[in-house]
């Protein structure tokens, strides 16, 4: 019986939830019987024997679970072989360090959605998983459901990977397709973005391209070019004109935020990308292009972020943990 | 046939009529305009006028050109050729004019290896940022490469967003 717990109820955790309630057939035939034991989200939590699919109800109803058991407790004396880390991100980590630090020492998985923590400390936290016998797990921080991270790791094993370009957010990815489509200032499609959700009321950390560093980062160390956020150079969108795709277009050019990592380059930025070329799609998307030295360009796209798609990056982390290697 | 870029300063009368001596013989091989620079500034003693006119031909017809303008009478002070074999567009985002655009594009051609051979300004208002696309030539990879990071390094001065292609490999 693998034993879960959840830390962070918030949209990501409880999407995870959801879909263990709703996959649980499936997934108990791929890796055996599994059982949430402890959920904490900020303020209360919930451990011991309770159902699932009530929890969800009663955080969805009243906005917190039935005790007031912290998350550091939880984590610290629950019961649980894989510690599912959604809290919402911090930049510098914020608790979600300690949370994953201390399931590692216990010798649990950690499965995380968080950029925080994964950003902050990549190699301690890694080496940490390692000296433990266990593993840290990382897909939902980058992308959202497009793979990105097992795809490096895992499906192009023994490949030299010399850069990965990508679109890693969906908020600028949208705003410049739409600025491409109607011509219309930054200002003005900004505030349709965040009229259809898809934008912040404080849109800084999307715009300002600090969103797409902090995954750059992470896709840096993944792939063996160590990199902190500070080493990033990151320029936004907000300077970009709407005659700016007007002229790009004359060239054949479109913009895209565009994150690229070499062992040269470390930077976010508003790049001219050809209009036939994989990375001027369109929409509220996620994309990324591999250059490896054997296996050619890979190119991967999808959508970025939202509640299922991201669970869905934290599901397959956990199938990878339990019947990956078989 | 290979296009070749060619800077030509001429010395010429300060009286009407005289660019067009230059202009006439270069167009009727098939050449095409990239830039013409007055630089009145330098008046020779005698009066003459250097202009600085950048072209770009095919190679074959550079002699018969050069024949051409020497029977005209015309005085080349100098010429240049550059092979143009790598090519890139950027696109500049700011106060692009009251930075002094033709500064910000000569900045890439310091040793005449590389040359800005097209250019697109969109101005929708005379106060706010304007925007161009400005297409590079250079002799080579390297020359486009270090072209590239003295513009760099000039918007960064001036203020000017600057954004670059993705396909550096395509170029």
């Amino acid at each position: 019986m693998i034993k879960i717990a959840i830390i962070g109820f918030g949209t990501v955790g409880q999407g995870f939830a959801e879909l263990l309630v709703r996959k649980r057939d499936e997934i108990e035939k791929a890796i055996g019987e599994f059982k949430v034991t402890a959920i904490a989200d900020s303020k209360s939590s919930i451990s011991g024997e309770f159902s699932l699919s009530d929890t969800i109800k009663m955080k969805r109803e009243t906005g917190r679970l039935r005790d007031d058991v912290s998350a550091m407790e939880i984590v610290r004396n629950a019961e649980y072989d894989v510690l599912v880390e959604a809290s919402v991100t911090k930049i510098g980590g914020g608790d979600a360090v300690e949370y994953i630090t201390e399931a590692l020492r216990r010798g649990k998985h950690v499965i995380t959605s968080n950029k925080g923590p994964i950003v902050a400390d990549f190699d301690g936290l890694m080496k940490l998983a390692e000296k433990n016998g266990v593993k840290l797990m990382y897909e939902a921080t980058v992308g959202g459901a497009m793979p990105v991270v097992k795809l490096a790791k895992k499906y192009l094993a023994f490949c030299e990977i010399e850069s990965v370009k990508g679109i890693f957010n969906g908020t600028c990815n949208y705003i410049l397709s739409r600025m491409e489509e109607e011509r219309l200032p930054y200002e003005q499609i900004l505030k349709e973005a965040q009229e259809l959700g898809y934008a912040e009321a404080d849109p800084t950390y999307d715009v300002e391209g600090i969103d797409a560093a902090l995954k750059l980062v992470i896709i840096a160390n993944t792939i063996g070019v160590s990199a902190r956020y500070e080493d990033v150079e990151v320029t936004g969108i907000t300077q970009i004109t709407p005659e700016a795709f007007q002229v790009a277009a004359e060239k054949g050019y479109t913009i895209r935020l565009i994150a690229e990592v070499s062992r040269e380059k470390l930077k976010v930025s508003p790049r001219l990308v050809p209009l036939h070329h994989p990375l001027s799609i369109r929409g509220a998307m996620n994309a990324a292009m591999f250059k490896t030295d054997t296996a050619g360009n890979i190119f991967v796209a999808g959508r970025g972020a939202g509640k299922e798609e991201t669970a869905s990056a934290m599901l397959s982390d956990f199938y990878e943990i339990y019947a990956g290697s078989h | 046939m290979s296009e070749v870029l060619i800077t030509l300063i001429v010395e010429l009368e300060d009286r009407p009529g005289q660019l067009l001596k230059v202009l006439q013989p270069i167009s009727a091989l098939g050449g095409n305009i990239v830039g013409i620079i007055h630089q009145r500034g330098k008046k020779t003693p005698l009066n003459r006028l250097p202009v600085e006119i950048s072209f770009k031909i095919d190679s074959s017809k550079v002699e018969n050109l050069i024949k051409e303008l020497k029977s005209l009478g015309i005085i080349i002070r100098s010429f240049n050729e550059v092979k143009l074999t790598a090519t890139t567009s950027v696109l500049l985002i700011g106060h692009l004019i009251h930075t002094d655009i033709s500064d910000t594009i000569s900045s890439i051609d310091t040793d005449g290896e590389a040359e800005c051979v097209e250019m697109h300004v969109s101005m929708p208002e005379i106060s706010g940022p304007s925007t161009a696309i400005i297409t590079i030539s250079a002799s080579g990879k390297e020359k486009l490469k270090e072209a590239l990071e003295k513009l760099r390094e000039v918007c960064r001065r001036k203020e000017i967003t600057i954004i670059e292609p993705v396909n550096e490999e395509l170029i």
